[in-house]
């Protein structure tokens, strides 16, 4: 175990970022989000959940994949360039780090995307565990571990250091990058904190949350059920949920038109709550906002898991159950469910 | 809110209205959502309580396409939009039943949460709200958790109702146009460090525009698969500069203030500052103009009058 004094740790920050992209959570006009290191940035590690999640970090909301233009009559084609260069994500909470396999196990998989592969191979994870939980944290119900989440380096935020520990070989080699700020120490400070959290997080709101119903079998039963009737009304048909989660892959491709004979193709993320998601030649597949609240949460608590091994695609984080306008979320539908079925 | 609760009830149960819109409990006192009410049993779960401050009456535009009437329950201010979508000929009166009810200001969590306080348990809705926290007990005195635009409150009265129910507060402390006037009063580079901050947060998640009462296009321009900047896709250059800044075009003189669209942005953006813009060079241009005051009023902008500020007045800032 290692440790920086937090009046150390803009040294610690401006070491990494002169060698590397750092990406941190970075309060601007009071919210706080994930976003790259400048010296003038203002960084904040209290604020427990940044707005969006870490995802961008990894597949960015926005990007493009290649661009075409004519040049006499040839049509040329220029793709974009993969990641090539290291960089770190520090700060980033067990419940994004956990989000980032679920989005392993849809991008590394055959056929691999190479864009998200590109940035997985280069980016390093600093993960730092949550002192304070939230009354809308969850995500123990999915066993993940808020006290010591995975990463490469995982890292604990007291009142007056930065505790820092090294897993992987990544961690290794960004650990010697920072190595004269660091010093030595036991684990005290750490285990002390790791008591807290764990006493916290049995208080929770949320702490007896069951999933007992939800999995891949599950599907006619839960798809059919009269109780989505009920639960969609209220939904803005906006696309919030979807854009704070970690784990919301769902991105469509569309051309921008550069105006000199030639488009440039780019992806974004997408929302199955827009009108036009899944929007096909043939017309859409789900007509009514009913059907696209429906496809969130069969897809995040049926279809993932019957596809990965069980592995849901939600990690509880609860930043649908802070941000739905209308303050429906992924907890209401499963306690709905659990209420109907007792 | 009993009250409200029983004559719901009375008229969903003699047959004046198939249903009631209104809002449903929560896991919590802060979080009631907007919700129909069509049983005896339905309503068991109905709550008005001061968090309540989803405004309603966009939600008539689908309860109107059903077979009777609903009863709705608007605030002083939600029956501003209420009538402007009748103005628009969007929704329909006779389908609507309309129980006026009191507010005293409402309140957010957020705002609690922006106070500092960290772990909410459970928190009430009154004066001062007591919380409790996964971190210990706490107060909030009402005014700092309440929504900002009731600060500015338009006031106590229903501008369309059948009957009234519950009794509402002053809550204004502070000048509707305060916040206007602060940034007309900035540098334009410091306007664009300042809107460029905030835009630049935005998520394109569109909710400014699905909440707003306003924004009742049946297919929005923005998600034309012809457009060429697609509803989704957040970039920068189109976020910081265009898309609000249409949108509040779109809306401008039609917009009643409601301040719905900076209650719901996830990213905290004071989208209302846009419109409130509008309405400020509106009165200034047109003479006072307030949305929705009046079903039958002529709009400042899609009408013409001979007392009608000269284009060149306009360009100039609308300085008469």
């Amino acid at each position: 175990m290692k440790r920086i004094a937090l009046e150390n740790l803009p040294k610690l920050y401006a070491v990494i970022g002169q060698k590397q992209s750092l990406i941190l959570p970075i309060k601007t006009a009071g919210k706080t989000n994930f976003g790259l290191w400048t010296e003038t940035a203002d960084v904040d590690l209290q604020t427990l959940k940044t707005v969006k999640s870490a995802k961008d970090a990894f597949f960015p909301q926005s990007e493009t994949l290649y661009t075409c233009y004519q040049e006499g009559k040839a049509i040329k084609i220029q793709p974009e360039d993969l990641e090539n260069e290291d960089f770190v994500v520090f700060g980033i909470k067990a419940c994004d780090v956990r989000g980032i396999k679920v989005l392993d196990q849809v991008f590394l998989s055959d056929p691999v995307d190479s864009f998200y592969a590109a940035r997985r191979k280069h980016g390093t994870i600093v993960a730092l565990a949550c002192g304070q939980p939230e009354s809308s944290c969850f995500c123990h119900v999915f066993g993940i571990d808020c006290k010591e989440p995975e990463g490469d380096v995982v890292t604990w935020l007291t009142a007056d250091y930065l505790y820092w520990k090294s897993v992987t070989e990544k961690g290794e080699a960004l650990t010697a990058l920072v190595a004269e700020l660091l010093q030595d120490c036991d684990g005290k400070a750490v285990d002390a904190q790791k008591a807290s959290i764990a006493s916290i997080m049995e208080k929770l709101p949320y702490a007896n949350l069951s999933l007992d119903g939800w999995n891949g079998d599950a599907l006619t039963e839960k798809f059919n059920s009269p109780i989505w009737e009920q639960l969609y009304k209220p939904c803005l048909a906006c696309g919030t949920c979807t854009f704070v989660c970690p784990t919301c892959q769902c991105y469509d491709i569309r051309d921008y038109d550069t105006g000199k004979n030639g488009i440039q193709r780019y992806r974004c993320w997408d929302s199955c709550m827009y009108s036009d998601f899944t929007m096909m030649a043939h017309g859409n597949n789900r007509t009514s906002q009913l059907q696209r609240f429906r496809q969130r949460f069969m897809h995040k608590l049926v279809y993932f898991p019957a596809n990965n091994n069980g592995m849901y695609s939600c990690v509880g984080c609860g930043r649908c159950v802070d941000k739905c306008p209308s303050h429906l979320n992924i907890v209401k539908v499963i306690k709905a469910f659990g209420k109907e079925e007792a | 809110m009993q009250e409200l609760k029983a004559r719901a009830l009375e008229l969903l149960k003699n047959g004046t209205v198939q249903r009631v819109l209104g809002w449903r409990i929560g896991e919590n006192t802060y979080d009631p959502e907007p919700a129909f009410f069509d049983s005896e049993e339905a309503m068991k779960d109905f709550v008005y309580n001061n968090f309540c401050a989803a405004n309603l009456s966009k939600y008539m535009i689908e309860a109107c396409k059903l077979e009777g009437k609903t009863l709705v329950c608007l605030k002083p201010c939600d029956s501003y939009s209420f009538n402007q979508l009748l103005s628009e000929h969007r929704i329909d009166r006779e389908k609507a039943y309309i129980i006026g009810v009191g507010c005293k200001g409402k309140l957010s969590i957020e705002k609690v949460s922006q106070a500092g306080v960290k772990g909410i348990l459970s928190v009430t809705d009154t004066d001062p709200l007591q919380v409790t926290t996964l971190y210990g007990d706490t107060t909030v005195a009402y005014k700092d958790a309440m929504l900002s635009r009731c600060h500015v409150c338009k006031g106590k009265d229903h501008v369309v109702y059948d009957e009234l129910i519950g009794e509402s507060e002053d809550t204004v402390d502070a000048d509707r146009f305060a916040e206007v006037a602060a940034i007309e009063a900035m540098s334009p580079e410091e306007k664009f460090a300042f809107f460029q901050a905030e835009l630049s947060k935005c998520i394109r998640c569109n909710a400014c525009r699905n909440v707003c009462p306003a924004c009742s296009c049946r297919k929005c321009v923005f998600d034309s698969n012809k457009f060429d900047s697609t509803q989704k896709a957040n970039v920068d250059s189109f976020e910081e500069k265009m898309f609000h800044i249409i949108r509040a075009f779109h809306v401008a003189g039609r917009c009643t203030d409601c301040g719905e669209c900076s209650r719901v942005c996830p990213q905290g953006i004071p989208l209302h500052l846009f419109n409130r813009k509008f309405i400020k060079d509106i009165n200034n241009l047109y003479g006072e103009y307030q949305a929705g005051a009046d079903v039958e009023a002529k709009g400042p902008l899609t009408s013409f009058t001979t007392e009608d500020a000269e284009p060149s007045v306009v360009s100039q800032g609308g300085i008469r």
